[in-house]
């Protein structure tokens, strides 16, 4: 049905500015001041969506952010979003809606087959069908569940909008600016106080904007604007609309949503599309409101079907009309002011009352209205596809378990139910409230809760508008106090005219009817956004899921978008009358953060693209770039990773730097490696305690490798140790692991001995750093420098200050490569210049620069491991094969008293080994499993978890293929002209000559275990 | 995300700090004379209290310095922050703890 619904007058709709907008292509006109939902209303239009699983046809629910089924996809392109709920976006003039979850459309939507196959879907329905066979899920169920599933469509196009975030700090933050929310932040503003009050409303005053109500005699849209007027007057005090408070955590710190920009406006950093606050408050108080919630019947599900307080806000707030001939369904007094509103639109009005008795004054007033009332009734069906047509109603039987006599059908084209307000507890319990369960008002309310936050208005489920607005001032004044501000004068009581504190609430959850749910074509739905019935929750308790928790994920209640605001409190207590216990022995689920959804692009904020993480880079990037490197993160570095040159693949590049290296002169932009300084009179003393060989008896100007390693005797760092000077030490690390090398090593100084006299600066960016190697390395060098470079005097695993192409350097006879090597530093702004120098100096050697993968090839052929790929903290300096550089001398250094722990001496730990395939070409794959026998991948049985007695189900086996260790580096070499790996295996330094196996998807690769050393064992090539 | 009172830089964001576990875990004096069960109990055994815990942060990305903190585990309430060698602030209903003679050697742990 379409057709005007708008009501001729009334709402908080501007006649005067109409908005064009489209949903699912056809054109409609809206008022400024609607949502895509009240526009959709006004409209006649109810059918929105389709419901998940069965694709049922859904309308509108709610008004507000716990509506379940009106999710559209927002907007076209770039900007479009998935799962927008209608209820919540402002309209806006050239907006374009669609519904989600429908193919080809919301009213001819082939998923609805699985309406008709729904007795074979229950819960657990996906893992009972699909699960028993592997391959059955991965190649067939899974990928049409997951086409199937879901709502709407993520962009595929980067984000084009600017998010951003602010951080604040406040006495006093109020979340929710009703009449409880105003009137806290008033009295707390009034002393002074700085106050922060956000609604996720696009206009403060909360139920007030749907309430008419005398407050001290004044309307109360009135009362409302005077606060707001009076709060926006106060310097100290930020008001903040269209921002949801999404989470409240510990130490009173919220993260709250602002949404700034709502139709097309381009956003720019100065006015982003949403920001993100991040606020720090001394004191908090919530006054979030309550949430109606429906009632549990056959069909309750029918487009037409509406809570009370979503009809009277689309009546009052958007001046829409929801139907014409409502069925009134309630359990409390509330719902009345609906059924009056409607009737005072020339509605035609029945309320089924399901409670034993109405209160007299109202039974009075609805006769004289001519409102029929049917008391002591229940609901036993809805009819209409697309659309409410009928409700079937029966008198309730005597003791209210079923119904007696027939049903009787009323004509209807919508369905208005209330089932009672649940508190809006959701941020008190974010941060670990508990809550109690009132069986008077029928809700959860605030217990136990931490310091420093109150609950107002209908969060402490406070249902009447002067207790709101009375309880509100008096926790805003106390609130102020306690963040050190005197209160001033306590105002007294407001006189509120019609205000119904007590609604008189009958708890029903399911509605009595003739059949039960399970037994029932129909559905009776709990959690409207999951398709989650009745008969579910009672199949969940069937089958042992009778736990809150447990019935929560058996049945997908209280998932997705709305997060259970609508269905939960229903489903728990469906949950307690099925399992005997009392709604507060059922207890709740656990409340989490974010209240709602929250879009990527605010999260992330500016912290997009490049500006994600810190990219460093060396003073001699640029030129890098400019000679067509490709590179590789190393931590937040960017290294060059090989040079590609005339289209090279990445395997001719490597292989061409590698045989440079071997045959000619190479450079390495080494820059990165962490640097630390080390001074103090106790520096040799430190370095001893700190490293598994001594260091103290280095010789100034001599150089030393060393391991480092944590106090559980695993190798955690690597680098060389320089003596710059009797008191003074250079410690190098890895290039990943500098930060926490220095942090390591600072903790030791600080907490375990504060006594010694040693100083640590972190020197990586001060000093650039250029590693020339090769046989002609020398030659090279003596062309820019004076220095004397005879072997026999500058020898290795020494070090020299000097003059390097007329800058001061400090040149180390390091080797990474195994051929003769030189590392240059230089002050960090002369790193280009060096190399350049360098470049210039090589060019009729062929020199070659090279990047990490060559550097990693060439180490691995000396078999020098990589710490952090050979080694993953597992591995001792034995399990390395490095023994020779653990110390004996010395009493204890840091992971000493581990290496003779029985773990440690264990002879089958993973081992270090060289390991060679038998079939030369091959390069095997890093990280491939090794194992004793030649197996074939595709025989061994996929890993399956046992059953409870320790047996495999689903009549797999169990891998039964015990695993030898993995291949950790694996290279084609160019000097062996082969291939050739290390790896880890057990008890491999004793296996010598052995095969082992690594099978891999289609081939199984026989491998010999072999000396890590590939090439010059006796290191005749260091000297050049 | 916690603000944490940093003892030389006051309140800070907890993404400027680092964790490092229980505090007042001594390194042994002399690691050799233990026997495996007693290196085994220093290396691994921690209290992983629930409640009042005292625990070593590093303001990583301010002063660089380790501290000690006195934090509830499950409300996250931070009772006391105090430098490194500095006696224990007492937790909540505890009693503080009678003066005693400074250690010599300020250490992780003063004492257990």
């Amino acid at each position: 049905m379409t057709g005007s619904m708008r009501l001729p007058g009334g709402g908080r709709i501007d006649r005067s500015r109409p908005l064009k907008f489209t949903f699912n292509g056809k054109g409609y006109t809206g008022y400024e001041g609607d949502t895509l939902a009240s526009a959709l209303i006004a409209n006649g239009v109810h059918l929105i969506a389709r419901s998940m699983k069965y694709h049922r046809p859904r309308g509108l629910m709610t008004a507000g952010s716990d509506e379940p089924n009106g999710m559209v996809q927002l907007a076209t392109g770039a900007r479009t979003e998935p799962n927008i709920k209608a209820t919540q976006i402002p309209l806006y003039d050239g907006l374009e809606a669609s519904s989600v979850n429908v193919f080809p459309s919301v009213e001819t939507d082939i998923g609805a087959v699985n309406g008709l196959l729904s007795p074979f879907m229950t819960a657990g329905f996906y893992y009972k069908t699909f699960m028993p066979s592997q391959l059955f899920w991965d190649k067939v169920a899974e990928p049409i569940i997951r086409k199937a599933a879901g709502f709407g469509k993520a962009p595929t196009e980067p984000d084009p909008d600017v998010y951003d975030h602010k951080h604040v700090h406040c006495d006093l933050m109020v979340v929710g600016a009703g009449p409880a929310g105003l009137s806290a932040a008033r009295a707390a503003a009034a002393t002074g106080a700085r106050v922060i009050l956000a609604d996720e409303q696009a206009e403060f005053g909360g139920s007030l904007l749907t309430l008419h109500r005398e407050i001290d005699g004044k309307p109360s849209a009135e009362w409302v604007g005077s606060v707001v007027s009076e709060l926006s007057g106060h310097d100290e005090v930020t008001l903040l609309r269209r921002t949801t408070v999404t989470g409240l955590y510990d130490q009173n710190y919220l993260v709250a949503l602002e949404q700034k920009i709502d139709d097309l406006t381009p956003s720019s950093p100065a006015n982003p599309r949403m920001r993100v606050w991040h606020i720090r408050a001394k004191e908090v108080i919530l006054a979030t409101g309550s949430h109606e919630r429906p009632l549990v019947f056959a069909d309750n599900d029918r487009p037409g079907t509406m809570l009370a307080s979503a009809a009277l806000t689309y009546m009052n707030r958007y001046g829409a009309l929801p139907c014409n001939k409502p069925v009134v369904v309630t359990n409390n007094d509330w719902a009345y002011e609906t059924a009056r509103t409607f009737k005072a639109h020339g509605a035609e009005v029945t309320v089924v009352d399901t409670r034993k008795t109405v209160p007299e004054d109202l039974g009075t007033e609805m006769a004289h209205l001519g409102i029929e009332v049917l008391a002591d009734s229940t609901v036993t069906g809805v009819s209409g596809k697309h659309r409410v047509k009928g409700v079937s109603v029966a008198a309730k039987n005597a003791d209210g378990s079923g119904i007696a006599g027939v049903s009787h059908s009323i004509d209807a084209d919508g369905l208005i139910v209330s089932g009672g307000y649940s508190a809006a507890v959701h941020l008190f319990c974010h941060v670990g409230g508990k809550l109690s369960f009132d069986d008077a008002r029928v809700s959860f309310m605030p217990a136990t809760g931490r310091k420093a936050l109150a609950c107002v208005g209908g969060t402490a489920a406070e249902f009447g508008i002067a207790a709101a607005i009375d309880g509100g001032a008096a926790a805003g004044a106390k609130a102020a106090q306690a963040a050190g501000f005197k209160p001033g004068r306590a105002g007294k009581g407001v006189q509120v005219a019609d205000d119904r504190a007590d609604g008189n609430v009958e708890a029903a959850w399911l509605l009595p009817s003739g059949t039960a749910p399970n037994r029932s074509k129909a559905k009776f739905f709990v959690d409207y956004q999951n398709d989650t019935g009745a008969a579910d929750i009672a199949l969940a308790v069937r089958e042992g899921f009778d736990s809150v928790e447990h019935m929560k994920r058996y049945t997908l209640t209280g998932f997705g978008t709305d997060q259970g605001k609508l269905g939960n409190i229903n489903g728990l207590a469906i949950l307690a009358e099925l399992t005997g216990r009392t709604i507060q022995e059922t207890g709740t689920t656990t409340f989490r953060p974010p209240y709602t959804p929250v879009t990527f692009g605010a999260l992330a904020g500016r912290d997009a693209g490049d500006m994600l993480d810190p990219i460093r880079v060396t003073n001699i990037h640029d030129w890098h770039v400019a000679h067509g490197a490709e590179f590789e993160n190393v931590g937040q570095w960017k290294r060059p990773w090989y040079y590609p040159i005339d289209g090279e693949t990445m395997h001719q590049a490597v292989a061409r730097e590698c045989r440079a290296a071997r045959t000619a002169v190479t450079a390495l932009d080494a820059s990165t490696l962490g640097k630390i300084d080390v001074t103090g009179k106790d520096a040799g003393v430190f370095l001893d305690r700190v490293y598994t060989n001594m260091m103290s008896t280095l010789k100034v100007g001599s150089v030393r490798y060393g391991l480092m390693l944590h106090e559980d005797g695993m190798v955690y760092d690597d680098g060389t140790v320089t003596r710059l000077a009797e008191n003074r030490f250079l410690v190098t690390t890895t290039t990943g692991g500098a930060a926490s090398v220095f942090q390591h090593l600072e903790d030791y100084l600080q907490t375990e001995w504060p006594d010694l006299d040693v100083y640590l600066t972190s020197v990586t960016e001060q000093w650039a750093t250029v590693t020339v190697s090769g046989p002609k390395a020398r030659m090279l060098l003596e062309r820019i420098t004076d220095m004397n470079l005879d072997p026999a005097d500058f020898q290795f695993m020494t070090f020299r200050e000097g003059k390097v192409a007329g800058l001061p350097a400090r040149v180390f006879r390091i080797s990474f490569t195994g051929e003769l090597s030189y590392e240059i530093s230089v002050v960090w702004h002369h790193g280009k210049a060096l190399w350049e120098a360098v470049m210039d100096a090589g060019h009729d050697f062929g020199i070659t620069p090279y990047g990490t993968e060559t550097m990693h090839v060439l180490r691995a052929e000396k078999g020098f491991i990589i710490v952090g790929q050979e080694t993953d903290g597992t591995l001792t300096p034995y399990d390395l094969g490095m023994g020779w550089i653990v110390s004996k001398k010395k009493e204890d250094f840091i992971g000493k008293r581990s290496l003779t722990r029985p773990d440690t001496v264990r002879e089958d730990r993973k081992q270090l080994v060289g390991l060679l395939p038998e079939d030369p070409g091959f390069v095997v794959p890093e990280g491939a499993q090794l194992v004793n026998n030649s197996v074939k991948l595709k025989d061994v049985p996929h890993f399956a978890p046992p059953g409870l007695d320790g047996a495999p189900i689903y009549g797999r086996k169990a891998s039964p293929v015990p695993m030898l260790g993995h291949v950790t580096s694996s290279y084609w070499s160019d000097a062996l002209g082969r291939s050739f790996a290390l790896g880890l295996v057990k008890g491999g330094q004793a296996r010598t000559g052995d095969i082992v196996y690594a099978p891999l998807d289609d081939r199984t690769i026989a491998m010999r275990i072999v000396d890590p050393v590939f090439y010059d064992k006796e290191g005749a090539r260091r000297d050049g | 995300m916690l603000l944490i009172p940093c003892p030389y830089c006051g309140e800070r964001p907890e993404i400027e700090f680092s964790y490092g576990g229980e505090a007042h875990i001594a390194r042994p004096q002399n690691p050799a004379s233990l026997s495996d069960t007693q290196w085994a109990e220093f290396l691994f055994m921690r209290g992983n209290q629930k409640g009042a815990f005292r625990e070593r942060w590093i303001h990583t990305h301010g002063c660089r310095r380790w501290f000690n903190m006195l934090r509830d585990t499950t409300s996250h309430e931070i009772y006391a922050v105090y430098k490194i060698g500095a006696p224990k602030p007492p937790a909540p209903g505890e009693k503080p703890a009678a003066a005693k003679k400074p250690a010599t050697r300020a250490r992780k742990g003063a004492s257990k």
